[in-house]
């Protein structure tokens, strides 16, 4: 058995639920997993939300998060079982033997203590080596990660350094110790497209430089495929498919994961303009009040009946606050907004019930833009009421209609929004948007909280509404794949700017600038290599160094 | 570092317009008492020329402002006015009273905020285990009884048994520390009771929510053990809360304890301020009012001052 780093054999754990109206009780949630990692090698643990795969992760630290627990089967690490031994033992495996990068370096490094002390912390603790062999080792990682200033940058508390060098730095924390194994849990999720690239390029020259081994989790295939040599895809707890990268990504076996492999394949065709755009932002300036610069410099960008603007750029572009502007929540500085005909007052007090009616949003979490104790035929009935006065039977028909066009159908009618999945709650926000019968629909990130299947189920039911309802779509995105599926037109934007604007296919063809180069480029794409390529035909840094 | 001395002159400057504000108040409250010090000085059978010329005498017929710009001008000054009963320099007889009550409150609080912070650390450490029990229920109990209760209980077991302590706390300067300490020791084992349980609960509360964070885990991750974990990791981050109510409880400590000072005759500020009270020497009042009030604030924007300072963000800004 010791000839593997990492062995696990049927590994199976459970975990504590507490239903609403149920007694709290035991479920399974992981169902027998068994895979090995061999010194130096990186195996990509991929599958969706629920599947099972941080839980794995951390069970090979013997680490269970909140109620989990680990109810059968083996974790070798070099050559022992770490179920079976002692919690001294457990405490010098992890932090020792087995380190930790997760997903949120923000969250996860103490606001309270230097970053130097937090890195060096476990290998001195552990007594691996002295704090000026730890410290020594920090900067010469931190030097190998590409953070500026590797000497000083240690001296920084985690507040004074950007989210893509956290990350950097929670990825020396564990590479420190000179552990035998590193587990990665979703390292570049929360990071912007342009720094996420940078990171996993850290991140796999740190693994090849210490010979580390490595479990990577995520449910990108595209960026695992970049960094691992086995991938094992999971769901629901269950193993689906486990073998080499190339096999994998280039022959997928099991119909799981060649839908995986092939999720961001929607066409759309582009639509040309029509003469009449239903949306006009003119020469737009806007600032928060109380800060002197301004978020949003002169923008100019127009929205046709029936197709879709895709408002595309990093996170602090300014894509977010356009919304706010052509909403009334945040009255524009300058300039003016134009709707359907007519001028849109800067403030949200002075709209009429037409002009709120006429244009309806959708929000990134859908959870937290419900009413969690109201029912869904409650939720999609308001607009019913308050827009069009539908009352009893004639607004249940409409309700059971609208649950129809997102293929939920009438047995949703009296089910609380804790009760569906998360793809079925954004399903319930559209249908509450379209109960409006709006010209427009501002769509802030609709996918990115959502699994890459559930993400293109929602698209494809948007085109398709689309079609139907002949309703023009805002869609704020930083995704370039989604750009790609359902834009007719394209909005780049860029520190409060747009700095590339037009029909779709003419945004996404050469000649670029070198932002939107930067942007297309560093979307993750399903082939070997390609990430080399990336780093190596860059022209331009991205914000997040 | 200019945000932060910037938070820390409007916190100061806050806590001295409260001050004045209050110095309104406690002249307003008292002039609206009932009694009358003239008839108080000299008795139910003085004659109404008497108790008119005492009046203007003592300066009880100015108009109410003028008696109030007259007295803060004199506070300015240090000058906390004269006794009406006694015709001493009130700042003279209270500045012993006071150093006495600061000397009880301050061994109380050197002995009650350490244990108070270490059971709340061992309660987290064994959190809904026997240890984190029983923390809890002594010190919910102690908080509970009434504190003369306890304090009798105490006088009964450790000085009428026991003898180990005197039940009579009067101390004065010949008295080395020593002897001081022993002689207060029974107060301020009382005293550790009553303040202790809300301290604890709050140490433990603050640093279970702490405890919630990714980085708890980081650190659980990093093989740490527990103790080190709650005092290196949460501890630094729960100090606001923690701070703000052992801020409170030393205010207590200095303005709340005088049935503690009456059980034990300790000469303190509390019976000070009750004797003046009931014999309607209105200047001893305000004085005392005014000083427990400058306590309380200034304890109170000592916690607020610590809460500012421990933020790491506000303390090394980008």
């Amino acid at each position: 058995m010791s000839d593997k780093l990492l062995k696990v054999r049927d590994l199976k754990i459970g975990a504590t639920v507490y239903p609403p109206s149920e007694k709290p009780h035991d479920i399974e949630i992981v169902h027998g997993v068994s895979f090995e990692v061999e010194k130096g090698k990186v195996l990509g643990l991929i599958g969706e939300s629920g599947a099972g795969k941080s839980t794995i992760g951390l069970a090979s630290m013997a680490y269970g998060r909140g109620g989990v627990k680990i109810t059968g089967g083996e974790v070798w690490v070099n050559g022992r079982d770490i179920l079976k031994t002692s919690n001294s033992d457990v405490r010098a495996l992890r932090g020792g033997e087995v380190t930790y990068v997760s997903q949120s370096a923000a969250a996860s490094f103490n606001p309270a203590k230097k970053i130097m002390d937090q890195v060096t912390e476990a290998a001195i603790l552990q007594g691996k080596f002295s704090r000026k062999d730890a410290e020594r080792r920090a900067i010469e990682l931190f030097r190998k990660l590409g953070l500026p200033d590797p000497e000083n940058i240690g001296n920084r508390y985690p507040h004074q350094v950007s989210g893509g060098q956290l990350q950097r730095c929670m990825t020396a924390l564990a590479l420190c110790p000179e552990p035998d194994l590193v587990v990665f849990d979703e390292p570049t999720t929360a990071l912007d497209v342009t720094t996420q690239i940078d990171v996993l390029m850290a991140i796999k020259e740190a693994i090849r430089a210490t010979g580390v081994a490595a479990l990577y989790i995520t449910h990108d295939l595209a960026v695992v495929a970049q960094v691992s040599d086995d991938i094992l895809v999971l769901k629901m707890g269950d193993m689906v498919e486990y073998g080499p990268v190339d096999q994998i990504i280039n022959a997928p076996q099991e119909d799981y994961t060649k839908a995986l492999v092939s999720v961001r394949s929607i066409e759309h065709e582009e639509k040309a303009p029509t003469p009449e755009p239903v949306l006009k932002v003119q020469n737009v300036t806007a600032r928060y009040k109380g800060t002197n610069f301004d978020v949003l410099k002169n923008i100019n960008v127009e929205l046709h009946p029936g197709q879709t603007l895709a408002v595309v750029g990093e996170s602090g572009s300014g894509k977010s606050t356009l919304a706010r502007v052509i909403t009334g929540l945040l009255p524009q500085n300058n300039g003016s907004v134009h709707f359907a005909g007519r001028d849109l007052s800067k403030d949200l007090a002075g709209r009429k019930k037409e002009d709120l009616r006429e244009l309806q949003m959708i929000y990134q979490m859908a959870d937290v833009a419900m009413n969690p104790r109201q029912t869904v035929g409650t939720i999609i009935g308001r607009p019913l009421e308050l827009y069009f006065g539908l009352r009893g039977a004639e607004k249940r028909k409409r309700i059971i209609e609208l649950l129809d066009e997102i293929e939920m159908g009438e047995s949703f009618i009296d089910r609380y929004p804790a009760e569906l999945s998360g793809g079925q709650k954004q399903r319930v926000c559209i249908a509450r948007a379209l109960a409006a019968k709006p010209k427009l629909i501002i769509c802030d990130e609709v996918t990115s909280a959502l699994d890459p299947l559930v993400a293109d189920g929602i698209l494809k039911l948007l085109l398709d509404l689309q079609k139907i309802e002949d309703v023009a779509y805002l869609f704020i995105t930083h995704d370039l794949a989604t750009v790609k599926a359902i834009a007719d037109s394209i909005a780049v934007m860029y520190q409060g700017e747009v700095v590339r604007y037009g029909g779709k296919t003419d945004v996404l063809s050469p000649p670029f600038d070198d932002y939107t180069d930067l942007l297309l480029s560093s979307v993750p794409e399903m082939k070997l290599g390609w990430l080399e390529d990336v780093i190596s035909n860059r022209k331009m840094e991205s914000a997040g160094n | 570092m200019s945000l932060l001395l910037k938070l820390l002159a409007q916190r100061i400057a806050l806590g001295l317009l409260l001050l004045f504000l209050v110095s309104i108040l406690i002249f307003a409250g008292t002039i609206i008492l009932p009694g009358d010090v003239a008839q108080q000085i000299l008795g139910q059978s003085a004659t109404p020329e008497a108790l008119a010329n005492l009046r203007r005498d003592l300066g009880l017929n100015d108009p109410p402002l003028q008696r109030y710009f007259s007295w803060l001008g004199g506070l300015l000054q240090g000058d906390l006015g004269t006794s009406l009963t006694s015709g001493k320099d009130i700042a003279e007889s209270i500045s012993k009273r006071l150093g006495n009550t600061l000397f009880l409150a301050f061994w109380a609080a050197i002995i009650s905020v350490p244990l108070a912070i270490l059971l709340g650390l061992i309660a987290v450490r064994y959190r809904e285990r026997w240890p984190d029990k029983l923390i809890s229920a002594v010190t919910l109990a102690s908080i509970s009884v009434p504190e003369f209760l306890i304090a009798y209980v105490a006088i009964f077991f450790v000085s009428v048994r026991l003898r180990w302590a005197p039940s009579v706390t009067t101390i004065n300067d010949s008295m080395s520390l020593g002897e001081k300490l022993h002689t207060i020791s029974l107060p301020i084992a009382v005293l550790t009771l009553v303040v202790l349980a809300h301290m604890m609960r709050m140490t433990r509360a603050a640093i279970l929510n702490v405890m919630q964070s990714a980085y708890i885990e980081t650190a659980e991750l990093k093989g740490l053990r527990m103790f080190t974990i709650i005092w290196k990791h949460a501890f630094p981050n729960s100090i606001a809360p923690v701070v703000n109510v052992v801020m409170l409880n030393l205010a207590y400590l200095v303005v709340g304890v005088v049935v503690i000072e009456v059980v034990f005759t300790y000469p303190g500020m509390g019976q000070f301020l009750v004797d003046h009270v009931s014999k309607r020497d209105i200047p001893v009042v305000q004085a005392c009012g005014l000083i427990f009030a400058a306590v309380y604030i200034g304890l109170n924007m000592v916690a607020d001052i610590v809460s500012i300072v421990a933020n790491p963000r506000l303390r090394h800004p980008k």
